[in-house]
């Protein structure tokens, strides 16, 4: 008697561990957490400029000085993604990992776009982009412009 | 008496190491801002070449870096950059003479055993007829210990050890390196 309620259990379990398996982390492959309109503006800044090379130039030139490490690297894609990880006995182990893209905004202008991710999760905020804009503006000698 | 007296200092330590361990390496508010520091760190890690051949400057240090054992991981020819990397052995006498006597005592920390070296190079014509190559290189280490865990990753910024790369791309540039 009780050994056949607990095949019935067992059985009950079965569909159960199968309705879990549907459940997976997928979802995070194309995040839509936050607004995204709202987060594209925090993400990117117009330049006054249409000199690529120097755009790309000085957004480098301002990951190195931030301590960043380059993991790639492409001029026709305009694309530049570097990380800075640290870790050490007494502090916990971090890691920040951005990617810039650089495309024409029309005719007189430059768009770039950073993404950040820190500890494997989006970063959401504006304060770090503005931060980091802010030091780009002073490797481009210009000033970056606020999008909609 | 003697036991209270150190369990009273241990309980003491304890929130010490707590602060300690809860600071995060890496923070999205320090780490995205420039700091002094930072710009001091550049002082050290560039140099300038008196010649407008970009190119050349960015040959010769990948075949400085391949020369130092270091292998070419990415490059941009057009953005003028360059980053390698290689694997070396990191034990240290000392340490496994710490963990062999703390195993005795029961608090053994791993002692380190492999890492990884990076180094990225960056190239840009300065000066005003942009007559000059302004060459930056950073080393940064991957630390892992015996039971290959991450233990450190730290950026290399031994003045000496910048000092002695930029005398081998003088050399093998026939250029004399200036400070920026």
């Amino acid at each position: 008697m009780i050994s056949d309620r607990f095949c019935k259990t067992l059985l009950m379990l079965i569909p159960l561990l199968l309705v879990a398996g549907c459940m997976t982390t997928h979802d995070r492959l194309l995040d839509m957490d936050t607004s995204q309109v709202q987060l594209r503006s925090i993400q990117s800044r117009a330049f006054d400029t249409t000199d690529k090379e120097k755009t790309m130039r000085a957004i480098i030139a301002t990951l190195q000085d931030l301590g960043f490490m380059l993991d790639r690297a492409d001029y026709t894609l305009g694309v530049v993604t570097a990380s800075k990880a640290r870790a050490d006995v007494m502090q916990v182990p971090a890691a920040l990992r951005v990617t810039v893209t650089v495309r024409p905004r029309g005719e007189k202008q430059l768009l770039v776009r950073a993404n950040a991710e820190y500890q494997r999760g989006p970063v959401t905020e504006p304060k770090p982009y503005q931060n980091f804009f802010n030091s780009l503006e002073k490797a481009m000698f210009l000033e970056a412009h606020q999008v909609d | 008496m003697d036991m209270s007296r150190t369990l009273r200092i241990r309980v003491l330590l304890l929130p010490g190491l707590l602060l300690l361990a809860g600071c995060a390496a890496v923070t999205l508010d320090k780490d995205l801002n420039l700091t002094p520091e930072m710009f001091a760190q550049r002082q050290i890690q560039t140099r300038r070449f008196d010649t407008t051949d970009e190119q050349k400057i960015l040959k010769t240090c990948a075949a400085l870096l391949q020369d130092t054992g270091f292998n070419i991981d990415e490059s941009e020819t057009k953005l003028g950059i360059l980053t390698a990397s290689k694997e070396r052995d990191a034990t240290d006498a000392a340490q496994w003479a710490v963990f062999i006597v703390g195993s005795f005592f029961g608090v053994a920390i791993p002692p380190d055993k492999d890492q990884i070296m990076k180094a990225f190079v960056t190239t840009r014509p300065v000066g005003d007829s942009g007559n000059q190559v302004a060459v930056r290189v950073v080393f940064e280490r991957i630390v892992f210990d015996t039971e290959h865990r991450i233990k450190k990753i730290e950026a290399l910024s031994d003045p000496k050890i910048y000092q002695s790369f930029f005398e081998k791309l003088s050399k093998a540039v026939f250029l004399e390196a200036h400070d920026i």
